[in-house]
Formats: structure tokens, C-alpha cells, sequence
């Protein structure tokens, strides 16, 4: 055995000899920079496969088993997803909260770009800086504080509004305002992420764009629509697609403050598969539950990017 | 200087080692028992987490157990996600806090526990039926029911606007001495008189507040509410029964009952009836006693003028929302006998005694034998306010969702669907017959295997 392995050594070398060669291998690899970038990303790698994708194929395994998770049943729990009332009321719930708090957020997020944008330079820090706050605190923290401040029975709001003389509002109590209350939080917090986004967009247009306009005798308004909105297109959709990710799978605002309720018509996925999974225990049933946002949020993404993409070749 | 390892000197030690090792289990050392882990329920009340655990180390320093306690809060459900999370892994706690339906949704991973219960039946005689049908899983016990977290969810009245505007005398009809109890003037206490007195209130400008949003508080009170009204959802045989006459009454009360609550009860939590009947605006609500233990720090002038006192009576019988906690032993537990020993011994009445001083009567055992305990009979001001606390006379415990399996009755637990049945009909102004068609459909998938 020993024989053969040594006729594969070129030249018959020694094993001391072998040693520097294999140092001398190992720094040669060391110093290439895709591997250096590899080593420096493994924890990363690590973290997204041990968080991220273990656990979206385990969910996948699990949303095939029964109740017990003792047998396996194929795709039942999606098919009986797909026959209850309530779970339709979900998605169209989830479908709502999504687009309009992304819609809002994109608006409120370019309007206040454009006006920080426009301030001079020594203040703009300042302005950025305030609006980034909702952003920056915890989610779950801000929104136990707008809970207090639509609480049923004490709300701060309706304290407010009873002290002009106007009627009291059923912030959450009523199924459609407590929609809309859970809808606002959203906003308020993810529309400076849309701030951020557009301003460095717009600081990445080029002046000189806009003095070619200002010559040609263009209005602000049609500077804002031939110029600023075609160079910001890339990043309105990717800022759009990431929103519409990260909302469509919110949990802290609704379990927060309204839990699902009334009449379960302020649930979102996240939270009705809590409910299912967690509350009720049937984690397969809740694991379904969520796997629901899969094929919505890749087909957005799939239109979103394409529509990148085709903008970056016409660029190219 | 090398020492040389001759053949004796290598049998002579190895003839050591063998030695110690066959006789170290022998030895008691600080811990020679092994460990205990428990993850116990965070109680709300200060200082009840101290007594259960002075109850577990003098039991641990007694058997050379060495026993280590994570209080988990259950405030966003987290020692649910817990058990949920132990269940999956296979490995944790030995012994876990199961609130609810939690023995129910994770019986196949708990050890059976009929050794435990049966012992503590033989001493302290009937256990509460609810606790069985809970925790009693195809004849065997899967956890054990311990006072606390554990609950009832009885009337808390403010005796003053009940005299006042109603003219009845809680304290006369509910005195802090189960032998002074008139059956007759209990038997004056109905759900009719109930909505009679609540309409009265919320005249008077003080509505009782009796919560309809999707938590257990909600929950619970509904449930007791349909019991004493005889509406069943499913029955103990998977029938769907809510298409009843008895549905429909007792929803067509709850029309009228719910017009003079406060409008925001659909969107309260388990601490938004705390909150309204500390706040002097309410007068009255169902729930165990935090809510005076709170507003007597916060609140006292309204403290001293709550009264704890049994539910009204409906056509068939008089019914409190009840919801046990327990202690489970998971079956991947590496100290089985020393876990069983433990239970025994935080379950013994003194152990049971302790408990309930030290949460000021909100924790109740499952035995009746137990509500003689003098805490309740005590505590004050006003002294006697929560002896009714504990379920006597002839007021019944039930748990809503209740008579189906429990597996099935989980589902339809922590999905409201009763509270949102009621919801709909009273807030959302859906007719009776389509609120019981949606019910059915609900219910008909909470069977599902």
C-alpha cells in the first residue's frame, strides 16, 4: 500500500521534503483574495444558513405534516388553508396593509427627501438625523408607545381631540380604524428608510442635468419628471421590493396592538400563523400559514427586478 | 528527575481508579442527586416567585438535588414559544409551566404523571374536573395541576354602585363565611338580574366592562356564560352543536348586555377590565383578584369597595371560567424520579398554603379541600373581599369550548371563535343565522386530525 502511494509522489520525494511544499500550497491559497473574501464571509454564510435557509426548508417539511407531526400529508394543510373564510380575510388583510403602507411610505419618504435635499447643507445633518429616529428605536417599543396613545380606553388621541370639542375615535376598537391605526405605525416607521434611500439618490443626480434643464427654460416640475424620476427609477423599485418584503412579514405592530382582533380583521400572515402555530399549536398548520407570503413576495420580486434590470441594460 | 511507571504501580493505581468510580455514586456530596432545571411561569405578584422557590431549594438541599429556576413571563406568549421551542429541540427544562391547553397541544413529549396526581387525589381528594379534562389525556395524567398562575374568573363588583343604583347587597349575598351562605338569596343572583343591574349602571354613568376582544379574559366569561345557558359548540363526540335554540338566546342576550358595556371591550386585552374597573369608571368585571391586589397600591378608595363573588346563575346552572396551570415533565428528562419527587412535594398543602399567601390569594389549587386556606378569609381591606374567590356554594368551574375533546377545544380556545361569534353578531351587526353559519364552518375545521 505504501508502495502505491508513494508512486504517485512526483519524483519520489522525501517526507521532510514534502512539508515546505505543502506550507508553501497553503499560503499560496491563504493569499488569494476570492478565498480571503470567502474565509471573511463564512460567519455571515453561517448565519444565513443556520437562520435563514435551515430553517425555510424545515418550515417547508413541516407545513406538510399533520397536526401531531406524526404523518406525513402532502400539501393538506394549504388546501385546507385555501377553504376557510378567515384565511381569505388574511391574505386580503395582508394584500391591504402591504401596498398601502408601502405607498404611503414611498410618497411621504420622496416628499421629505425633496425637502431635506433642498435645505442648506449645515442643516440638512440636523433634519436627517430627527427623521431617521422612528427607524432607529425598536420597533417593538415604538409601538407599545403608539398603543398607549391609541389605548381603547385612555388614549392620549382621543384626550387631544375631546379637548377641541370633537368626538372620540374607536382607534381600536373598530375593526376599520384599528386597520387604519396599524396601517399609520407602519408608515411612520419604515418611511424613513424611504428618506434615507432617496436622498442618496438624489444626491447621486448630476447637477449639470438639471442646469441643462434650468436653460431650456424647464419648470421644477418637469425637472422632477424627465430628470429626477428616471435617474431614481432603479432605486424607487428596489427601495419598493425590500418594503413591500419586510412589510408583508410585519408581526410586532398588529400582535402589538390589536393582536388580530376585532373579529380577527386587522391579522396579517405573520400573526394569524402565530396564532395557529404558536397559541393553538398546530405548527405545521402555522408554518403553512406563512409559507403562503412565499410565492406573493417572489413574484413581486421577479417583476421589481426585471423591471431593474431592463432599466440597467437601456443604461448600459 | 523521571519517574518510572512500574507494572505495580500501574495495577495499584488502576485497582484505585476502578474503586472510586464504582463507589462515587455512594457518596452524598453537596449534589450528588443530579439536577433539576425548571422553567416556571413569571408571576405577576411580587414575591410569589420567591416563595416557589424556596419551596424547590429546601426540597433540592434536602435530597442533594441541585435546582435551578427560569421564571419565563407570559407576556407576548413567551413560555409557549418556550415549550414550543424545548418540544421541537428535544431538550431543555426537565420541568416546564404549562398554561391552558398546553399539556393538551404537547402530550406526546410529557411524561405520564398518574403516580403524582393519583398520590395527591389519595390525600387531597376530588380534583377540578377542568384540570382533568385538561391535563387527563386518554386516562392518563400528562401534568400536574398546581395552584399557581392558576385561576377563576369570578365577579368583581364594586359593592357601593351595586347598593346605590341597584339596590343589592353583594356583601349580604356573598359574605365572607361559606356557612352564612342563604340559598335564597343567592338563588336571586341570575344573568337576568345581572343585565337588569348592568343596564342600571350604565345608566348611572359606571358600566361594568366585560371585555369581547380574542384574549382568555374575553374568552373565559363568554364561556361560563354559554355554559350557564346550555349552548355547546361541539360536543364530546365532534358534533357541531352551535346551531342551537340555546345559541340563539344566549346571543340574543349577549345583544342587549353588551349595549351597555363601554364600546371599546372589543379591543381590550386580559388588563383592559383591570384597568377600567381601577379607574373608578367601572362597576364591575370578571376576573380574578390582581386587579383589587393593583388597585389597592394604585387606587385604593376603589380598592376598598371591590367585592369578589360567584358568577350569575343562567337556565342551566351557575358556571366560572377556570384556567389551571400545571407542571409537565418532559419525557426527555435525564432525572425522572427526582422531577416526580419534586412535584409531590410543591403539591403537598403546606407547599399549596405558601403559594397562596404569597400571591395574596390569586393562585387557587385544584383540590377543594384546599380553599379553606385563611388567606382568603384575611386579606383586605375590605377583609373578606376575596373569600368568594375560590368557587363555593353551588357555582360550578368550566372552561369554554368545553364538552370537546380538548384537542379539538384548543383550537376552538385560542381562536376565539366564541367571543368572535359575539363580536360579530354584536358589533358587526351580522344577522344570527349567518354568525352561526360562519361558526360552523369555523368549528367544522378545528376537527381536522
Amino acid at each position: 500500500m505504501a508502495d502505491i502511494v508513494q508512486s504517485w509522489l512526483p519524483g519520489g520525494l522525501s517526507e521532510t521534503a514534502k512539508a515546505p511544499i505543502r506550507k508553501r500550497g497553503l499560503r499560496r491559497l491563504m493569499r488569494r483574495h476570492s478565498m480571503i473574501a470567502f474565509l471573511m464571509c463564512l460567519p455571515l454564510i453561517a448565519i444565513v444558513v443556520g437562520l435563514i435557509i435551515y430553517p425555510a426548508f424545515y418550515s417547508i417539511y413541516l407545513s406538510m405534516l399533520n397536526k401531531a407531526q406524526t404523518r406525513f400529508i402532502g400539501l393538506s394543510n394549504f388546501t385546507y388553508l385555501l377553504s376557510r373564510d378567515v384565511f381569505w380575510m388574511v391574505v386580503r388583510q395582508s394584500a391591504i396593509f402591504a401596498l398601502s403602507a408601502v405607498l404611503f411610505k414611498a410618497l411621504i419618504g420622496l416628499i421629505t427627501a425633496h425637502l431635506i435635499n433642498n435645505l442648506p447643507a449645515k442643516g440638512q445633518r440636523k433634519w436627517r438625523g430627527m427623521l431617521l429616529v422612528p427607524w432607529v428605536i425598536p420597533l417593538a417599543l415604538s409601538s407599545l408607545g403608539w398603543w398607549w396613545l391609541f389605548d381603547p380606553t385612555h388614549s392620549a388621541f382621543n384626550w387631544f381631540l375631546q379637548l377641541l370639542g370633537f368626538e372620540e375615535i374607536p382607534w381600536l376598537s373598530d375593526p376599520y380604524w384599528a386597520r387604519f391605526s396599524v396601517i399609520l405605525v407602519n408608515v411612520w416607521y419604515g418611511a424613513p428608510f424611504f428618506l434615507i434611500m432617496y436622498l442618496a439618490a438624489l444626491k447621486s443626480v448630476p447637477e449639470q442635468l438639471y442646469e441643462a434643464a434650468s436653460i431650456d427654460g424647464a419648470s421644477a416640475w418637469q425637472k422632477f419628471v424627465h430628470i429626477t424620476l428616471p435617474m431614481m427609477q432603479n432605486i424607487i423599485a428596489i427601495t419598493v421590493l425590500f418594503s413591500l418584503i419586510v412589510t408583508f412579514a410585519n408581526f410586532d405592530i398588529v400582535q402589538i396592538m390589536t393582536a388580530g382582533g376585532p373579529r380577527n380583521m386587522t391579522h396579517v400572515f405573520a400573526t394569524y400563523s402565530f396564532l395557529l402555530g404558536i397559541r393553538s399549536g398546530d405548527l405545521p398548520l402555522g408554518a403553512a400559514t406563512s409559507l403562503f407570503m412565499f410565492p406573493i413576495l417572489a413574484i413581486a420580486a421577479v417583476f421589481i427586478l426585471r423591471g431593474v434590470r431592463k432599466r440597467g441594460r437601456e443604461i448600459g | 528527575m523521571r519517574s518510572r511507571a512500574t507494572r505495580r504501580t500501574v495495577l495499584k493505581n488502576a485497582a484505585l481508579a476502578f474503586a472510586a468510580g464504582i463507589t462515587a455514586p455512594y457518596v452524598r456530596g453537596a449534589y450528588a442527586a443530579g439536577k433539576l432545571t425548571l422553567g416556571c411561569w413569571d408571576h405577576w405578584v411580587p414575591g410569589a416567585n420567591s416563595a416557589l422557590t424556596k419551596i424547590c431549594n429546601e426540597w433540592g438541599e434536602k435530597n442533594k438535588v441541585e435546582v435551578h429556576i427560569d421564571y419565563i413571563t407570559s407576556q407576548g406568549e413567551k413560555d409557549k414559544l418556550t415549550a414550543a421551542a424545548e418540544a421541537q429541540a428535544g431538550t431543555g427544562h426537565d420541568i416546564m409551566s404549562h398554561r391552558d391547553w398546553n399539556v393538551q397541544i404537547h402530550q406526546r413529549l410529557l411524561e405520564p404523571l398518574d403516580d403524582v396526581v393519583g398520590q395527591l387525589i389519595k390525600q387531597y381528594g376530588p380534583i377540578s374536573p377542568v384540570a382533568e379534562y385538561l391535563a387527563k389525556i386518554k386516562g392518563t395524567w400528562r401534568g400536574v395541576p398546581t395552584a399557581v398562575g392558576s385561576q377563576v374568573k369570578p365577579c368583581q363588583s364594586r359593592f357601593d354602585l351595586y347598593q346605590e343604583h341597584c339596590g343589592i347587597d353583594l356583601r349580604a349575598m356573598f359574605p365572607a363565611d361559606e356557612s352564612k351562605y342563604d340559598k335564597a338569596k343567592i338563588d336571586t343572583w341570575t344573568w337576568d338580574v345581572y343585565l337588569d343591574s348592568a343596564q342600571k349602571l350604565h345608566k348611572a354613568g359606571f358600566p361594568v366592562g366585560l371585555p369581547m376582544g380574542q384574549t382568555s379574559d374575553a374568552v373565559d366569561w363568554v364561556g361560563a356564560l354559554f355554559m350557564s345557558f346550555g349552548a355547546v359548540l361541539i360536543d364530546e363526540k365532534d358534533n357541531i352543536k352551535v346551531n342551537s335554540d340555546e345559541t340563539r338566546t344566549v346571543l340574543e342576550y349577549l345583544k342587549k348586555l353588551m349595549a351597555v358595556n363601554p364600546p371599546e371591550v372589543y379591543a381590550w386585552d386580559d388588563a383592559g377590565n383591570n384597568r377600567w374597573i381601577i379607574s373608578g369608571k367601572g362597576s364591575g368585571i370578571m376576573n380574578p383578584p390582581s386587579s383589587w391586589a393593583v388597585a389597592k397600591r394604585d387606587n385604593p378608595t376603589v380598592a376598598e369597595k371591590l367585592w369578589t363573588h360567584a358568577m350569575p346563575r343562567g337556565p342551566k346552572g351557575r358556571f366560572v371560567g377556570q384556567l389551571p396551570q400545571f407542571y409537565g415533565l418532559w419525557a426527555f428528562s435525564k432525572n425522572k424520579p427526582a422531577a416526580k419527587d419534586l412535584l409531590l412535594h410543591m403539591s403537598q398543602r403546606e407547599s399549596m398554603q405558601e403559594l397562596v399567601e404569597a400571591s395574596i390569594g390569586y393562585d387557587l389549587p385544584s383540590f377543594k379541600s384546599m380553599y379553606d386556606f385563611p388567606t382568603w378569609k384575611v386579606v383586605g381591606p375590605p377583609v373578606g373581599t376575596v373569600y368568594s374567590y375560590p368557587p363555593r356554594g353551588d357555582e360550578q368551574t368550566s372552561i369554554a369550548a368545553a364538552p370537546a375533546r380538548a384537542e379539538v377545544g384548543a383550537q376552538i380556545y385560542n381562536q376565539a371563535i366564541n367571543t368572535v361569534m359575539v363580536s360579530k353578531f354584536t358589533q358587526g351587526n351580522e344577522k344570527l343565522d349567518d354568525v352561526i353559519k360562519w361558526a360552523e364552518r369555523e368549528l367544522e375545521g378545528t376537527l381536522r386530525v
